[in-house]
Formats: C-alpha cells, sequence, structure tokens
C-alpha cells in the first residue's frame, strides 16, 4: 500500500499530490489522506476520471480515500 | 450531468443574472459584481485610500463573507485552520489585487465585462490563462506554501467577524465611513451578497480553479459554474440592461485600451489564484468558513487596494501609468521568486 498524506494542503495540492501517486500505479492500493471534504471530493472525482476505484471512509476529522484498479 | 455540474449551473447562473440586476439598480457598469474592485471600496470606505468614489462598505462582500460562513456551519463544514505560510499568502493577496486594480477587475468582473461586449476583457482573459499556466508549472514541480494545521475556533472565525463589524458601519454609516461610490440599494446587494455567499461554499465556485482544473486534469466541473456567469450576464443584460451591450474595444465603462497591460494584469491575477488556490471570491468564502490563510489573504487584498491607490499603481480610462507599470512587473517579478523558492522537485 502506497499512502499518500495531502492532510492540511491546500487546494489543488492534494490533487497534484495524488494525481503524481496515481499515474504511477503498479497494483498496490494507493491511499490518499485529507482533511477537508473539499479536498475528498476533488480527489475522489479526479481519481474516478481516470479509472481508479474509490473507497473513502472518515476518521475524526480525516479521510482516507483508497484508490485501486 | 452530475449533481454537482448542476449546482455549479444554477450559482453561476444565479450570479450573472443577478449581477445585470445590481447594475441595472446603480452598481457601476459591467461592474455588477467584482470582488476586487469592491474590496477595494470597502477600503476606500475605511480610509485607507482617499478616492472618494471608490468608497463604500459594499454589502456584496459583507454578504459573501456572512452566507458563506452561516452555509458552512449549516452543513458542519466550518473548520478553523491555519498556519500555511500567512504572510506569504498577505503578500500574494497584495499582488493579486494590484493586477486586477491594472487590468480593472477580478476575474469574476472580467467575466461580465465580457458579456457587456467589452474586447478588452478578451485580452485580459488570455493573461488571465498565461497566468494561471506558469502557476500549474510550478504546481507541478512541488510548489507548496505548506501544510494548514486545525486552530482555535476564534481564530478561523476573524473574517465573519470583520463580515459583522462591517455590516454594522454600513447600517450605521456614520460620516467617518466613506460611501462615494455608485451602488444599488443596500438590502438587495445584501441579499444577493447572502445567496452567493452561500452557494459559492456549497459548490466551491472558483473562476480561476475552473481554468486551473481544465489544463491540470480535464476536468470541466467548475468551468460550468464560470460559463454559465457568462452566458446568463450575457441574456441579463439584453433584458434588464438594453444599450450597454455593445462590442468594442473602446468606450467601455471603467476599462482601459492598453492591451499589454490588460494582459499583464491578468497574468499577474492568474498566477497568484493558482499560487494561493482560488480567486478572490474563492478566497473570501474560504475566509469565511474557518481557514484563517484564506482570511490573512483577503486582508492583503485590502491592503493591496491601499496600496495601488496610494502610490498611483491602478489603472484609469486612460490607461496604465508609469507607476502601475512598474508595480505590475515587480509584482510579477515577486510571483516568481515565491513561486521558485517554495518549489521543490518531489519524487
Amino acid at each position: 500500500m502506497i499512502e499518500v498524506d495531502a492532510r492540511g494542503r491546500s487546494c489543488p495540492e492534494p490533487v497534484v499530490m495524488a494525481k503524481k501517486a496515481l499515474d504511477q500505479y503498479d497494483g498496490q492500493e494507493i491511499v490518499i489522506l485529507v482533511d477537508t471534504n473539499v479536498a475528498k471530493e476533488n480527489v475522489s472525482r479526479m481519481a474516478t476520471n481516470s479509472g481508479f476505484s474509490v473507497t473513502t471512509e472518515e476518521n475524526g476529522g480525516d479521510v482516507r480515500i483508497t484508490c485501486s484498479k | 450531468m452530475t449533481s454537482i455540474q448542476k449546482k455549479l449551473i444554477a450559482t453561476g447562473g444565479f450570479i450573472g443574472l443577478m449581477a445585470s440586476l445590481l447594475m441595472k439598480y446603480g452598481n457601476p457598469g459591467n461592474m455588477g459584481i467584482c470582488v476586487a474592485c469592491f474590496i477595494r471600496d470597502i477600503a476606500g470606505a475605511m480610509g485607507l485610500h482617499s478616492v472618494e468614489k471608490l468608497s463604500y462598505l459594499r454589502p456584496e462582500i459583507i454578504g459573501f463573507i456572512l452566507g458563506s460562513f452561516l452555509a458552512a456551519l449549516a452543513f458542519k463544514e466550518f473548520k478553523p485552520r491555519g498556519g500555511s505560510s500567512p504572510a506569504i499568502r498577505f503578500v500574494l493577496g497584495m499582488i493579486m489585487m494590484i493586477g486586477a486594480l491594472a487590468f480593472l477587475g477580478c476575474p469574476l468582473r472580467m467575466l461580465l465585462r465580457m458579456a457587456g461586449g467589452d474586447l478588452n476583457a478578451l485580452v485580459g482573459l488570455a493573461g488571465f490563462l498565461a497566468g494561471i499556466y506558469i502557476g500549474i508549472l510550478y504546481l507541478k514541480k512541488g510548489f507548496s506554501l505548506g501544510r494548514s494545521y486545525t486552530q482555535h475556533a476564534v481564530n478561523g472565525s476573524v473574517l465573519p467577524i470583520i463580515g459583522v463589524f462591517l455590516l454594522i458601519g454600513l447600517l450605521a454609516a456614520p460620516a467617518f465611513i466613506g460611501s462615494g461610490a455608485a451602488h444599488a440599494p443596500w438590502i438587495l446587494a445584501l441579499a444577493v451578497g447572502l445567496a452567493v455567499g452561500a452557494a459559492a461554499q456549497r459548490t466551491r465556485l472558483c473562476t480561476a480553479g475552473a481554468f486551473r482544473d481544465i489544463m491540470l486534469i480535464r476536468d470541466f466541473t467548475l468551468f460550468f459554474g464560470v460559463a454559465a456567469i457568462f452566458i446568463t450576464a450575457l441574456v441579463g443584460n439584453l433584458i434588464f440592461n438594453p444599450g450597454v451591450f455593445h462590442l468594442s474595444f473602446v468606450e467601455q465603462a471603467a476599462a482601459h485600451t492598453d492591451g499589454l497591460w490588460n494582459f499583464m494584469g491578468m497574468v499577474v491575477v492568474g498566477f497568484a489564484a493558482t499560487l494561493l488556490g482560488g480567486c478572490p471570491l474563492r478566497q473570501t468564502i474560504l475566509g469565511s468558513e474557518g481557514d484563517s490563510d484564506s482570511a490573512v489573504t483577503f486582508l492583503g487584498l485590502l491592503m493591496g487596494a491601499a496600496v495601488s491607490h496610494n502610490f498611483g499603481l491602478a489603472a484609469s480610462g486612460a490607461g496604465l501609468a508609469l507607476n502601475g507599470q512598474v508595480g505590475v512587473i515587480v509584482c510579477l517579478v515577486l510571483l516568481f521568486l515565491i513561486a521558485t523558492l517554495y518549489s521543490r522537485e518531489t519524487a
């Protein structure tokens, strides 16, 4: 599993960081951590549009976005 | 079409239509709503610059702040946070305002000017796109102003509290607060501002983000809102302001025809907005939903307006004077410097 911590990053940094990781997808699940609804929506939308299946899981103020193909 | 795209079309459509209505009822030409110009007017009302006819505690801005604050509270999205290079963000806010006042408008007014037939705004759009493109190159190189952290609720409430004080100032209207700018009735302006603020908070509408997302990740979602602003402002002008629309470079309201500086001013705005993560409208909304970094950016915009008018950097109908040209170049140099210093290649 590859983890990208994008918590506290302002728009559009979480998307840029997630995209960089997704572009190098090698079959390992990629988890992106964010902490705002905006980042959750933006990263999920980008990953879905890139052909990944996406699940989100909220934990306190943090959100784990799991992406796989 | 997705639900968020529909909401963005509704929000953008409302903004465009209301902007033409506010113009009919007294706001300046092709300036039904302009976030940069209206923050500049607030700066004037507070005595931060001394141009009397550019002074008024604009109810639209007060509405954006309080509307988005209330929407964020209602939808449990008010999240006090900050600490991502606030001083740099203050400077970027100043720079974004100086660029906007060289062009004479924020990106939102650029769309409204286009809807009034002002071809100079198309030159501005080209500059805006170029600025966003430059910003994206740095984002790809790892540009970041660092992460923010959760803060005390009071820290996240500073801009909404400023909004309340501005509202008190507007209603009490003491003699020491300037109010010389042309304006629509305050109650209409405030109502529109509240509705736009709430809708923009829900939809994350951002004029810079719209073009950035297309260039960066081929995502047209936010663009639906921006396109809707232009289309309904165009239709709204034809209905409410017949005679206003004329397709031309010359004789446009609050505009100049100096193409180079219309372009360069908006390069500065696009570049700064991309580094900040949002246009002046978006910064105002974020600052009202708990992001104290964006609240600092808002204060930077206010300071930028003061500097712009006190140092003669702002353009007029006659064009951009030498001071303003130097100002824009200094802003560009600072933007490249900040972008370079805060970029690092990541693996």
